[in-house]
């Protein structure tokens, strides 16, 4: 098993491709939690005029039918117009795709955007869906029957991390 | 026809025998003669005692026939020990007419189980206006005069009904309900109530009834038996006129003995009952009350309500439930929580019962009549709809497990019930 | 003898699934605190989707929420309706009360007519206090109850709201004095919110009406009496007003409603009582001049409309945790 990247060094390499295509109508919209924590960590590096914007997927997920709601959805905020712009959607480990694809559509709830580009900081393979990241941290291999998470420590500091894929834990990476 | 119960427990109330014995029955009594018997009835490790005497069970005829039948009903009393029951009057008609009650009579007899005693409609259709013709009644077999749940606001009219009765010597029986403060009512005024939100009917409801019935009988020395007493406070105005020497008795409904408006629980219609079940603290009062004599008997007020009336919102709900089978081991169970002689116990449901009734049954003692139930008190039955033969399936302990089974069921000498 | 237990052989509570999630909305009362506050939570990006343009989210799509009203109710059924169409659920509204009722039909026909028509939720309003619980024990494992108000017993979303309202003026309930003003007795949004608020750790919850309207042992509902409307009023941080119907006056409970308007109407002055930056609140429709004067009802202590728009995103979150479970 190779060992896992490091989240924080990660970090510069994706700030330095993103800041090459940021254009006054740029913004930044990050998805909880993981997302929002490496989008908080990317978004001042990129002189954006805009804040943050933050997304819960929970009232778009493809799965309610068979999990029901996901505990403690947070709310969405999104303080720009989405309208015309060039949205960069951060995500912290991009797997089945199924995410991305719910992040999309209640971003066309708020507005027709001009372009969207994914960023993410791992990329695990296993795609469910024909969705791919502009942007990519890192290429990381998953063993079976394990999940991907990013963890954010007291002091900041961000890590991925393995863990057992259980029903129990309904990560907010979820496939 | 000569019966010999042979080598069981007997107990008899009236004269507080409780010993290993036999009992011989000749000619429809019991004979004080040891005679070579036609049948005998092996009462090994069971107990033998004079057949319960229910003072309330509605047999739904005339009129509900199709909630149950006389036939269904008299079943279910034998099956559940019960030799002689008293029927309020609240059928449909009323039994306000001689002609009914003949009938009635008739009919039961006819099915040669159980005695019944008709009580007769105390006013016109229970309208609480116009008297009844309560000798002609009284002729044609009615012991006692009630308006079984319907409301007598008149004071006026109560007032002339009870003189009228007294007249005879007729006993008046009335379950005392202020109809003003109870209408609307479904529970208990409390806790319950406020917190499940059902409109309450307060204590006093019936404790001021109590002390208008009370003064009229110090005025018409009328005798007056008050029916399914509900609370605490109605119990000790019970012990006062008693203690007076007041002609009064009362009885209470096995179930408020057991339960209370705690076992309402998320709604349970099988819990909707008139007079409603009140507080624990009433509740112990009516099991202390019932223990020490204060009231004088126990009666199951047997009232078989279909299914579809229960399965209602708890408002809505027809009140009721049904107990002739279940009367026996909840005596026993209420008996045993005090700590009772068996004697005492069964005593509530058969030589008191008879006291009031005027009846000469419930006694176990040469010449009297052969009504008789053997049971085992430590069997153990499931109660389930299946269980009872009763066409009511309405009782608040379904699902539980009770102890006292019947084995044998006599009236007048022979055998009504048997145990399959 | 063997111990026969009580009648209340019922050890789980009908509201929660074996695994102790939320299946029907029944009433507050018996609901665990956690329970309340992941509805609250929940509520909170509803409330963000109810302020955006598009204000619908696919997350119901497919499923199917039936107003069952036995009690004709425009204000609380069109709330319900908005939020399970902002969820994409098919609604269908019947007004059982018309209808088949009068033909005798008993509520568990009803009940089971609709069933046949692949219902997910029932949203049930009934005149009958505990009607809910037995439409409840009868519905089929994946259809749900939402009561929406039974008899005078609970009006749990209404609740709901207040709390949230109360949550997001004040944020912390366990510092908190609110009083709860008027026809206490009959009211089923009163015993739904003395619940939630003792069930959220309120310190000091305060019912303030004349005798004849408060119900038998209100205090072990966890509450103080008041009978005089200034001394309740004193220091409390939220009053919530309560209508009163017209009908009470002819019950013999109160003789006018210009002298229970005098004693228990809410005007500036009796509100110069509570906290400076008290909140007002009324779950509607106000009888102006009655329980609350209009400078108040409109004034800048009031909350009670933004009350409403709560009451959407709480219904809406209430909606889709149960029909989820």
């Amino acid at each position: 098993m190779s060992k896992l990247p490091d989240a924080d060094a990660l970090l510069p390499k994706l700030a330095a491709e993103l800041k090459a295509r940021v254009t006054p109508a740029t913004a930044m919209i990050g998805l909880y939690t993981g997302g929002a924590w490496l989008a908080e960590r990317l978004h001042p590096l990129l002189g954006l005029k805009d804040p943050l914007g933050l997304m819960d997927i929970a009232f778009y997920r493809d799965d309610y039918a068979k999990e029901g709601l996901k505990h403690d959805p947070k709310r969405t905020k999104i303080p720009f117009e989405v309208e015309g712009r060039d949205l960069l959607l951060v995500d912290d480990v991009l797997y089945t795709g199924r995410t991305v694809r719910a992040a999309m559509n209640e971003l066309f709830d708020y507005g027709r955007p001009r372009s969207i580009a994914l960023v993410v900081l791992a990329d695990r393979g296993g795609r469910q869906l024909p969705i791919a990241a502009q942007h990519v941290g890192a290429q990381v291999e998953v063993p079976a029957g394990k999940r991907l998470r990013l963890k954010r420590a007291a002091n900041g500091k961000l890590s991925l991390e393995l863990e057992d894929a259980g029903r129990a834990e309904r990560a907010d990476n979820a496939e | 026809m000569k019966l010999l119960i042979k080598g069981g427990r007997v107990v008899d109330p009236a004269s507080g025998r409780d010993e290993v014995g036999d009992v011989f029955i000749s000619d429809g009594k019991i004979s004080g003669k040891k005679e070579k018997a036609d049948q005998t009835i092996d009462a090994k490790g069971l107990v033998v005692a004079p057949g319960l005497i229910d003072l309330s069970a509605r047999l739904r005829e005339p009129g509900y026939e199709y909630k149950a039948t006389l036939e269904s009903e008299m079943d279910a009393a034998v099956a559940g020990g019960v030799t002689s029951l008293a029927c309020p009057p609240d059928t449909d008609p009323p039994l306000d007419e001689p002609g009914l009650v003949d009938m009635l009579r008739r009919r039961a007899k006819a099915l040669a189980r159980a005695r019944v005693y008709p009580i007769g409609a105390l006013t016109v259709k229970l309208a609480g206006e116009r008297l009844t013709e309560m000798a002609e009644l009284a002729e044609a077999g009615c012991v006692a005069f009630s308006q079984a749940n319907a409301p007598l606001a008149d004071t006026q009219v109560l007032w002339r009904a009870m003189q009228y009765a007294g007249t005879f010597g007729f006993p008046v029986w009335l379950r005392a309900e202020d109809r003003w403060l109870a209408q609307g009512g479904v529970a208990h005024d409390g806790e319950v109530a406020t917190r499940l939100g059902l409109q309450g009917i307060p204590s006093f409801a019936e404790t001021i009834a109590l002390g208008t019935v009370l003064q009229l009988v110090r005025a018409t020395g009328t005798r007056v038996h008050f029916c399914r007493l509900s609370t605490a406070i109605g119990v000790e105005m019970i012990r006062a006129a008693k203690k007076e020497g007041l002609p009064v008795s009362c009885d209470v409904g096995i179930h408020h003995v057991h339960l209370s408006e705690m076992d309402l629980g998320y709604y349970d219609s099988h819990c909707r009952l008139e007079p409603p079940l009140r507080s624990q603290r009433d509740r112990e009062a009516l099991a202390a009350g019932l223990a020490d004599g204060t009231i004088d008997c126990a009666v199951s007020d047997h009232t078989p309500v279909d299914e579809d009336q229960k399965q209602m919102p708890f408002a809505e709900a027809e009140p009721g439930a049904t107990g002739l089978e279940l009367l026996l081991p909840l005596v026993l169970k209420w008996g045993a929580q005090k700590k009772l002689p068996l004697a005492k116990a069964l005593a509530r449901v058969t030589s008191d019962a008879a006291r009031v009734l005027g009846v000469p049954s419930g006694r176990i003692e040469t010449g009297a009549p052969a009504d008789l139930v053997v049971f085992d008190p430590q069997q153990l039955f499931r109660v389930t709809p299946e269980a009872l033969k009763s066409q009511g399936k309405n009782t608040p302990f379904l699902g539980y497990e009770l102890a006292g089974r019947v084995r044998t069921t006599i009236v007048a000498g022979s055998v009504v019930y048997e145990q399959a | 003898m063997p111990d026969v237990p009580s009648v209340q052989t019922m050890p789980n509570n009908p509201q929660l699934n074996a695994n102790g999630e939320l299946q029907h909305l029944l009433s507050i009362e018996g609901l665990p605190r956690e329970i309340l506050t992941q509805i609250l939570d929940t509520a909170e990006p509803f409330a963000g989707v109810t302020e955006r343009e598009v204000k619908k989210v696919p997350l119901m799509r497919g499923k199917s929420v039936f107003n069952l009203f036995f009690e004709a109710s425009t204000r609380t059924r069109t709330t319900f309706e908005i939020a399970a169409k902002r969820l994409s659920a098919d609604v269908i509204n019947l007004n059982v009360a018309v209808s088949s009722q009068t033909k005798g039909e008993s509520l568990l026909d009803t009940v089971a007519n609709l069933s046949a028509m692949q219902a997910d939720v029932f949203v049930v309003r009934h005149g009958s206090s505990g009607a809910p619980y037995l439409i409840a024990r009868h519905v089929k494992p994946h259809e749900h109850v939402i009561n929406a108000g039974d008899g005078r017993h609970a009006h749990p979303t209404q609740g709901l709201l207040d709390l949230y309202t109360i949550r997001h003026y004040k944020k912390d309930f366990t510092r908190l004095t609110v009083a709860i003003v008027g026809d206490v007795l009959h009211s089923r949004v009163a015993r739904s919110l003395i619940h939630g608020l003792t069930t959220l750790g309120v310190p000091e919850v305060r019912v303030i009406g004349p005798q004849t309207l408060l119900p038998a042992g209100v205090e072990s509902l966890g509450v103080r009496v008041f009978h005089d409307m200034r001394a309740g009023l004193k220091g409390c941080d939220v009053v919530v007003m309560l209508r009163l119907q017209n009908e009470r006056m002819n019950g013999a409970l109160l003789p006018s409603a210009q002298e229970f308007f005098k004693h228990y109407g809410l005007t500036a002055d009796k509100l110069a009582l509570a906290k400076p930056d008290a909140i007002v609140m009324h779950p509607g429709p106000m009888n102006r001049g009655v329980e609350i004067d209009s400078p108040v009802a409109d004034g800048p202590h009031s909350v009670i409309l933004p009350q409403v728009t709560f009451g959407i995103a709480v219904r809406m979150a209430v909606m889709s945790i149960v029909a989820g479970n």
